[in-house]
């Protein structure tokens, strides 16, 4: 038995769902739950005598995805049939690229331990996502299946990186930098549960250091985040134990079980295919000219990157703190409407990364669906600044506005918050504190200073905490050491 | 009212001047199938209500002095791999035997807008698999003109409607020669237009880069008015292409003297029968009677054609029919077993010998460890065979050639013989393979009174110098209608 050190090496194949409108196609929606077979027309049914024609928008939305990827569009690029027989690809093929796809070379940086990591992308290209088949929930679910075709002409565009990814986490890091960009651009809502977001893994393992590959086996089934992970640690385990034991990796396709968390294999007879690829007839090649790049190029949104060092630069927060404001378009978006229009972008940066993310965790909500809007948190901003409420009321002001859904200033008038700055009414309230508890003024006279803290505690409460306390505390001074 | 005369344009005169209604003109047609076709067997099925309805809506339009559409009443029969809404569309195999089209193929919708009756569905070899219409699963078509002898394939069944007068025109599906070799087996005449002149949406799919719709009539002028209503961009087909349609039957008539006709020398060599090749010579004397110059030209890789061919139609075949797989339309045999057993079992059931035959050869061709081999080698060779027709047009303005080597065959006498079957289409799949146009006219009759056809071929989109010539020719030839 030898102990060796291997290492791992990923490559993962991502399957993103465009969100066009209308499928790829044909001009059937791509909207998701509408009752079964609906959302379909001959084309995407694979009736005799139907044709495919390209949406123009799925073309627009990949290449925004293979330029942020920083790949190169290839001008010309060809459709492909992929054979192989199965009851939810109506066609018995699905049209795909194979030689010559939509875009190709580009990479994607990656971060661990401050030191940048670049993962070599291999190609973009364009398909069609198959229907459903729904194996469960049916009376006679244990004689038939069931067939939804709504899903059957999605457009996806598929994401192959090269080798280059080392370990699990470095997975994670990858797929997420991928999504995050993904729905910067808005061409895919990244969503993996429901299948909108797919990604196979290849894994093999080597000694450290060497140079040559081993053999690889294909992960699926990988429909979440802590799945990848957990299913390239387990595969890598079982890698290495076999190593370590003597034995060889068999080149196979295999499945992640979340109920037995492990990975298995598929049987032969379902990964057995020859695709038998050849060029779509039905299709002329693709072509992207210069022009079109260009004009595609010109309607892309700033990515999270660029976003991240312009808010360092241009808001002054920390790096930390731009990088998290910057994990969602949305909720960059948010900071920024915050911090322009309260003016105040550490404070804007301070609530969100706090209080704002803490409670929608909480609540479990995403902040497109904040309950307080940009607006009123700039307004919430605002007051403080102005010295209108206190920091300490702040906080109970935007756990109200949270919970009920109301703006600052109701919250403040309902609940009678506003802070009191008139030096007279505070004076008013310091006197009768202090004719309340003689023996402590007393002791105060008697030189005790340490109980102003006792009389700025009893004033506040008199004012439920209205008070300024900065005014309290001069007040209270001047008149007991005057 | 005597059907064997008709023409589009003298129905639409009928109606028109109100000699006849459509209505009358579509039961004509229909009695005549009745009397004929038991022994023709041209149609697979028909409706009559379903035609006798679009007459009415002509006669209707008549009535309230509309103007009439200009295929006004024109009874048609359309090959039974087209779809027409609410009629069924068998393909000629079994596994189709009872799909009902849920739409129109585009031509279908632009022949019923210009007012054309569709009188019923035409026999075919299955899936347009053939080059003698012995392939349907349903029936044998016989020739109009001898009943012991086929009509040719694979739009065997449009050719006899048009030819034993059971139609006045027709559409036929050509992916390598199944238009034009018909026609010339029964006499009428057929074109097989540019690839991505007309629209393939709603045609059934054999080989998706080879084929195109056509149509087959009695004369030259009826044929250039169908194709100008088929033809042009269709949004629904990404590889139709927006190039203008002129008016076709409107350049007929213009001397063709001085056009430069090409004769290729390899043709010559291939078997070509003794009548058919004294036809071919006569008919050459009538283009040079008329003025025309004989050029011999060379199409040097004429011998890779068949292979070429076949290679690529049936790779695309084998993915084309891939989708009869039992599971949403079609035939469906459950099996005792699993998936794969109603696949099989279906597909098995469902396919005649010639389709599986195609299927497995495409599928081998198009197998890992074969394809460059096969289908990328013959793509390499499609290339070099359209560069030999680029070179021969930059010499002739057309080629002319017999359309099929040997006169109309006997039932059965080729149905064991499936590679003398595909080597008889050595005249017309190269069109297809280049993507040119290409019509088939009479020329002339053999002594047993078979019809032989010589076949026109033009450059991309050169559709109006072949009709020009073709009409020039069977005016002169006294083939005319």
């Amino acid at each position: 038995m030898t102990h060796m050190t291997y290492e791992a090496v990923i490559g993962l194949e991502v399957h993103a769902q465009l969100l066009t409108r209308t499928k790829i196609f044909c001009p059937c929606s791509t909207r998701f739950g509408a009752p079964p077979n609906t959302n379909t027309c001959p084309v995407c049914l694979g009736l005799p005598g139907a044709l495919p024609v390209l949406n123009r928008e799925v073309v627009v939305m990949a290449v925004k995805a293979a330029l942020a990827f920083n790949c190169r569009v290839n001008p010309l690029s060809i459709f492909a049939r992929k054979n192989y027989f199965y009851p939810d690809l109506p066609k018995g093929y699905q049209i795909s690229q194979f030689d010559k796809p939509l875009a190709e070379f580009g990479h994607l940086d990656l971060e661990e331990d401050g030191r940048p990591h670049r993962v070599a992308i291999k190609r973009v290209h364009l398909e069609e996502d198959a229907g459903k088949s729904i194996h469960d929930g049916f009376a006679d679910s244990d004689r038939y299946s069931y067939i939804d075709l709504n899903r059957s002409g999605t457009p996806l565009i598929e994401i192959v990186s090269e080798p280059e990814i080392y370990s699990p986490a470095q997975a994670h890091d990858y797929l997420t930098r991928l999504k995050v960009i993904l729905e910067y651009l808005q061409v895919c809502d990244g969503n993996m549960e429901e299948g909108s977001l797919r990604c196979d893994a290849n894994v093999s393992i080597r000694p450290a250091g060497s140079p040559t590959l081993g053999t690889k086996t294909e992960l699926k089934n990988l429909n979440s985040f802590r799945f990848l992970q957990k299913a390239l640690e387990y595969e890598i385990g079982r890698q290495t134990r076999l190593l370590q034991q003597g034995g060889t990796v068999t080149q196979e396709t295999r499945l992640w079980s979340t109920t037995e968390q492990r990975t298995f294999p598929m049987r032969s007879k379902e990964e057995a295919h020859d695709y038998r690829y050849f060029p779509e007839p039905d299709l002329p090649p693709l072509v992207v000219d210069t022009d079109w790049q260009g004009e595609i190029r010109a309607g892309m949104p700033e990515l999270p990157e660029e976003k991240k060092q312009r808010f360092v630069a241009e808001y002054a927060i920390p790096a930390y703190d731009a990088g998290v404001l910057t994990t969602t378009r949305a909720l960059a978006d948010f900071f920024e409407e915050t911090a322009t229009r309260s003016g105040n972008p550490k404070a804007a940066s301070n609530w969100i990364m706090g209080d704002l993310l803490r409670d929608l965790k909480e609540f479990n909500l995403d902040i497109e669906s904040s309950p307080i809007s940009p607006v009123q948190l700039a307004e919430l901003i605002g007051c403080i600044d102005s010295k209108e409420v206190s920091g300490k009321m702040a906080k109970d002001i935007f756990e109200a506005m949270f919970r009920e859904k109301k703006p600052a200033r109701q919250v403040i008038r309902e609940k009678g918050l506003k802070q009191i700055t008139d030096p007279d009414a505070i004076k008013t309230v310091i006197e009768d504190v202090l004719v309340a508890n003689p023996k402590i003024h007393e002791q105060y006279k008697g030189g005790k200073k340490a109980t102003l803290g006792f009389f700025v505690g009893q004033v506040m409460k008199a004012t439920r905490g209205q008070a300024n306390p900065r005014l309290v505390n001069e007040l209270l001074r001047a008149r007991l050491d005057g | 009212m005597d059907l064997n005369s008709l023409t589009a344009r003298k129905i639409r005169g009928l109606i028109e001047r109100g000699e006849a209604s459509a209505v009358e003109i579509c039961r004509a047609f229909q009695d005549r199938i009745r009397e004929q076709d038991p022994e023709v067997q041209a149609f697979l099925h028909y409706d009559n209500d379903f035609a006798l309805e679009q007459a009415e809506r002509i006669d209707r339009m008549k009535h309230a002095g509309e103007p009439l559409p200009e295929l006004a009443g024109l009874p048609m029969a359309i090959k039974d791999n087209l779809l027409i809404r609410g009629l069924r569309c068998t393909c000629g195999s079994r596994i189709l035997e009872n799909f009902v089209a849920p739409y129109n193929a585009t031509v279908i919708d632009r022949l019923a807008s210009a007012g054309a009756v569709f009188l019923g569905k035409a026999n075919l070899d299955e899936y347009a698999m053939g080059s003698s219409t012995e392939n349907s699963a349903f029936q044998p078509t016989r020739n109009p003109h001898s009943r012991d002898h086929v009509p040719g394939g694979s739009s065997g069944g449009s050719a006899a409607a048009v030819g034993a007068h059971m139609a006045v025109a027709a559409l036929g599906t050509d992916t390598g020669g199944s238009i034009r070799q018909p026609a010339s087996f029964c006499g009428v005449v057929g074109m097989k237009p540019t690839y991505s002149r007309v629209s393939r949406y709603g045609l059934v799919a054999f080989g998706s880069s080879l084929d195109q719709i056509g149509p087959l009539a009695h004369g030259v002028e009826d044929i250039a008015g169908i194709l100008k209503v088929i033809s042009g961009k269709d949004p629904l087909d990404a590889t139709s292409l927006a190039v203008d349609v002129p008016d076709y039957a409107g350049g007929l008539g213009q001397p063709i003297e001085g056009l430069r006709i090409g004769i290729p020398r390899e043709y010559r060599q291939s078997g070509v029968s003794e009548t058919v090749r004294t036809r071919i010579e006569a008919g050459l004397k009538l283009f040079q009677d008329l003025g025309c110059d004989l050029i011999e030209v060379d199409l040097p890789h004429t011998d890779y054609a068949i292979a070429t061919y076949y290679v690529i139609a049936m790779a695309e075949a084998s993915s084309n029919l891939a989708r009869y797989d039992g599971v949403r339309y079609g035939l469906r045999i459950p099996g005792q077993g699993d998936l794969s057993d109603m696949y099989r079992e279906s597909r098995d059931a469902g396919f005649g010998a010639e389709v599986k035959r195609r299927i497995m050869l495409g599928t081998f061709v198009l197998s890992s460890g074969y394809y460059d081999a096969y289908y990328l080698k013959a793509q390499q060779v499609r290339t070099l065979i359209k560069r030999d027709f680029e070179a021969a047009f930059q010499k002739v303005d057309l080629l002319v050639s017999p359309t099929s080597p040997t006169p109309p065959f006997r039932l059965g006498e080729k149905t064991n013989d499936p590679l003398s079957m595909y080597l008889s289409d050595i005249f017309t799949i190269t069109a297809n393979l280049v993507g040119i146009p290409g019509i088939s006219l009479p020329c002339g009759r053999t002594p047993e009174g078979m019809p032989v056809g010589i076949q026109l071929l033009g450059k991309h989109f050169g559709e109006p110098v072949v009709l020009k010539a073709a009409h020039a020719f069977e005016q002169a030839g006294g083939f005319a209608p």
